[in-house]
C-alpha cells in the first residue's frame, strides 16, 4: 500500500526562474516526513512535483528523477493522471466540490473517472474511507448534504477522505492545517499519525510544533535571498533535526532567529 | 486642560441626525412645490414637474443635512439620492413600455389571436400562431447552433488558450462580432444560403444562421466569463484525484458554472428574439403557418409586428391591435424565458448547505 519516494537532482523551474536546486532526499514508506522552511523556499512547489501536480502552473518543468518504489514519474510516456492516482494530495484550503453531496465528494475520484462499481461498494468505500479520516460519526446522518456545509475542520477532512478512498500509495499533504482552528488541526494531527500506518505522508507546514508532534523525518529548505532557488538544506530524523541540527541555518530557524 | 475637558466631553461619537419624518415631509412639499412651478410656469408638464420636485428634494435634504448633521452625512445623502433618482429615471422607460404593451395589447389578446394566421384575413380577424410559431422554431434553432459553438468557444477560451495566439484572436474576432450590425448577420445569411442552394425568399434555418451570428459572441463572453471565475482550486482538486483534463471540465467546471451559464444564454436568447431586420432579408414574410425550417419563408413575431404597423389595411386600427399584441407576446416569451433559465439556474445552482 505504501512506496518510498526518492528523489535524484532534482531541479524546478518557473519559465527560466529557478525555483528549487538540486533537491536529492529519500521519502520512506509508512513514515510522516516535514518540509519546514520560510516562506518562498519552494517547499510547496517541491511537494507539487512528487504527484507532477506542478504542471498545472504554466511554464513550470522539472529537471532530474523522482522514483516511486523505482519508477521515473518524469520517465518517458509516464501519465500524469496516472501518477496522481497513485500519489493523492490535500490542499491549504479545503476544496470539496460544491455541486456535489458529502458521499459524491468522498466518492469523486471514482465518479469523475467514470469507474463503474455496484452502489453497495460504493456506500461501503465511503463509510471506510469517511472512517479513515474521523469524519464518519458526525457525518453519517447527512450524506446527502452539501460538501460545503460542513466546518472548516471537517471540510478539510472530507478533501482527505476523498484522497484515502482513491487508495493512493502517498498522501501528499499542502499546509493542510494553516486555515484550521487548533481543535480541528489536533485531529487532522491524530489522523496522521493513523494514516501512516498504511501511507506514505508528506505533509509541509509553517507550523514548527506541528512538525515535532506529527513527523518521523524533517526536511529543512532555505533560500538564499530574494530570486535566489530554494534548495533543501539538511534533513534527518525529527527529533535530530530539532535537538542538534548540523546546520546553523536549520537551528537558527528552528529556534525562530528567522524566517 | 481645556483641551483635555474637550476631549473627554460627552456627546463626541454623537452627532445631529435629521428627525425621520423630514424625508417624506420634504418630498411631499418639493412635490406639491414643483408641480406648482410648473403649473404656473410651463402649463402642467408633469415631467418638468417630476424634474423640479426631484431637484428642490435634493436641495433642501443637501441644506438641510449640512445645518443638523454636518458635511459628510449631507454627503452620503447626497449620493443616496442621486443613486435612487438614476435608479428611477431607468425604470421609467420599462414601465413606461411595458404599461403600453399591456394596455394596447390586451386588446386581441384573445383565444382567436393564439389559434389562427393570417392566411386569407383582410380586415379584422386573424391572429399571430405562425408568427408565434415561427419565432420559437427560429429562436429554437439559432441557440441549437449557437450553445454548442459558443459553449465549446469559451471552454477552449477558459480552460486551453491561455495566452496563445489563437486564443487572441478568437477573442479579438468575437468582440468584432460583438459589434456586427444586425441586419449585416442578415444579409451574410442570405447570400451565403443562395451561394449553397441557390436563389430563395427566405427560410427559417436561414433566419437562425444569421440570429447565431449576432447570438454566438453574446454565448463565448459570457460562457467564457463564468468558467473563468470557477475557482482554480476546484480544478487542482480534481486533478490531484487522478482525473483526467476533459473529464475534470466536464464533470467539475461546468457543473459548477452551470447555472450563470445558462443565465448567459437565456439573456443572449432575449438579445436576439426581438430582431427585425436580420429576419425580414433571411427568414421572409409570410402570412401562412410554416412548420418547416428548411423551406419557404417562415414568419417571426418582430416581422410580424413590423408588417402589421408598416403596412396596415383599410382599418388601420385592427392592424395596430394586431401589433400591440404581437409586441406583447414577445415580451412574454421572453419574461417566460427567463423564468424557466432562473428555475433550471436554480436546479443546477452549486449548494451552500444553509
Amino acid at each position: 500500500m505504501s512506496k518510498r519516494i526518492e528523489i535524484t537532482d532534482l531541479n524546478v523551474y518557473y519559465g527560466s526562474f529557478r525555483a528549487v536546486e538540486d533537491v536529492t532526499m529519500t521519502i520512506a514508506p509508512k513514515s510522516v516526513t516535514a518540509f519546514i522552511g520560510p516562506s518562498g523556499c519552494g517547499k510547496s512547489t517541491f511537494l507539487r512535483t512528487l504527484n507532477r501536480m506542478h504542471e498545472v502552473i504554466p511554464g513550470a518543468r522539472v529537471e532530474g528523477e523522482v522514483l516511486l518504489d523505482g519508477e521515473n514519474l518524469y520517465g518517458p510516456g509516464v501519465d500524469p493522471v496516472r501518477v496522481r492516482r497513485q500519489v493523492g494530495m490535500v490542499f491549504q484550503r479545503p476544496n470539496p466540490f460544491p455541486t456535489m453531496s458529502i458521499k459524491e465528494n468522498v466518492l469523486a475520484g471514482i465518479n469523475l473517472n467514470n469507474r463503474r462499481m455496484p452502489s453497495s461498494a460504493k456506500d461501503e468505500l465511503a463509510e471506510h474511507a469517511l472512517r479513515g479520516a474521523n469524519l464518519w460519526e458526525e457525518v453519517k446522518n447527512r450524506m446527502n448534504l452539501p460538501g460545503s456545509g460542513l466546518s472548516g475542520g471537517q471540510q478539510q477532512r472530507l478533501c482527505i477522505a476523498r484522497a484515502i478512498a482513491m487508495e493512493p500509495e502517498v498522501l501528499l499533504m499542502d499546509e493542510p492545517c494553516s486555515a484550521l482552528d487548533p481543535i480541528s488541526t489536533l485531529a487532522i494531527e491524530d489522523l496522521m499519525n493513523e494514516l501512516k500506518e498504511k501511507y506514505t505522508i508528506v505533509i509541509v507546514t509553517h507550523n514548527m510544533q506541528q512538525a515535532a508532534r506529527v513527523s518521523d523525518v524533517t526536511a529543512f529548505f532555505n533560500i538564499a535571498g530574494t530570486g535566489a532557488p530554494g534548495r533543501l538544506i539538511e534533513s534527518g530524523p525529527t527529533d535530530k533535526i530539532f535537538s542538534a541540527p548540523d546546520v546553523k541555518a536549520t537551528e537558527d530557524y528552528i529556534s525562530g532567529r528567522f524566517g | 486642560m481645556t483641551t483635555i475637558s474637550q476631549a473627554l466631553a460627552p456627546g463626541q461619537l454623537t452627532s445631529g441626525r435629521l428627525p425621520r419624518a423630514t424625508i417624506p415631509v420634504f418630498l411631499v412639499a418639493a412635490s406639491l412645490l414643483g408641480f406648482a412651478l410648473a403649473v404656473l410656469f410651463a402649463g402642467g408638464n408633469l415631467a418638468l414637474a417630476a424634474l423640479l420636485a426631484y431637484l428642490l428634494y435634493l436641495i433642501a435634504i443637501e441644506v438641510a443635512a449640512r445645518i443638523v448633521e454636518g458635511s459628510r452625512q449631507a454627503a452620503d445623502r447626497r449620493a443616496s439620492n442621486l443613486i435612487v433618482g438614476a435608479f428611477a429615471l431607468a425604470l421609467i422607460p420599462l414601465g413606461s413600455v411595458t404599461w403600453s404593451a399591456i394596455s394596447k395589447g390586451m386588446a386581441r389578446f384573445d383565444v382567436d389571436y393564439f389559434t389562427m394566421s393570417m392566411r386569407n384575413v383582410v380586415g379584422p380577424g386573424g391572429g399571430a400562431l405562425h408568427a408565434i410559431t415561427g419565432t420559437l422554431f427560429v429562436t429554437g434553432a439559432a441557440a441549437a447552433i449557437s450553445v454548442p459553438i459558443g459553449l465549446l468557444a469559451a471552454i477552449y477560451l477558459a480552460e486551453y488558450g491561455a495566452g496563445k495566439r489563437l486564443a487572441k484572436a478568437i477573442t479579438f474576432f468575437v468582440d468584432v462580432m460583438t459589434g456586427v450590425p444586425s441586419i449585416v448577420a442578415g444579409l451574410f445569411a442570405y447570400a451565403l444560403m443562395t451561394l449553397i442552394i441557390g436563389p430563395n425568399n427566405g427560410f427559417g434555418l436561414s433566419g437562425s444562421v444569421a440570429l447565431s451570428v449576432l447570438m454566438i459572441p453574446v454565448v463565448v463572453r459570457s460562457s467564457e466569463e463564468l468558467l473563468r471565475l470557477v475557482p482554480n482550486e476546484l480544478r487542482e482538486a480534481s486533478y490531484a484525484l487522478g482525473v483526467p483534463k476533459w473529464l475534470t471540465i466536464t464533470r467539475v467546471v461546468l457543473p459548477t458554472a452551470v447555472s450563470g451559464i445558462i443565465s448567459g444564454v437565456i439573456l443572449a436568447i432575449a438579445r436576439v428574439i426581438g430582431e427585425t431586420a436580420p429576419l425580414l432579408v433571411a427568414a421572409g414574410f409570410t402570412a401562412s403557418m410554416n412548420n418547416n425550417l428548411f423551406a419557404n419563408p417562415m414568419m417571426t413575431l418582430p416581422v410580424y409586428v413590423y408588417d402589421s404597423y408598416q403596412h396596415p389595411g383599410v382599418d388601420v386600427q385592427v392592424y395596430l391591435d394586431r401589433a400591440w399584441a404581437g409586441a406583447l407576446t414577445l415580451i412574454l416569451i421572453v419574461m417566460l424565458l427567463n423564468l424557466i433559465g432562473r428555475l433550471i439556474a436554480r436546479r443546477f445552482a452549486p449548494k451552500t448547505g444553509h
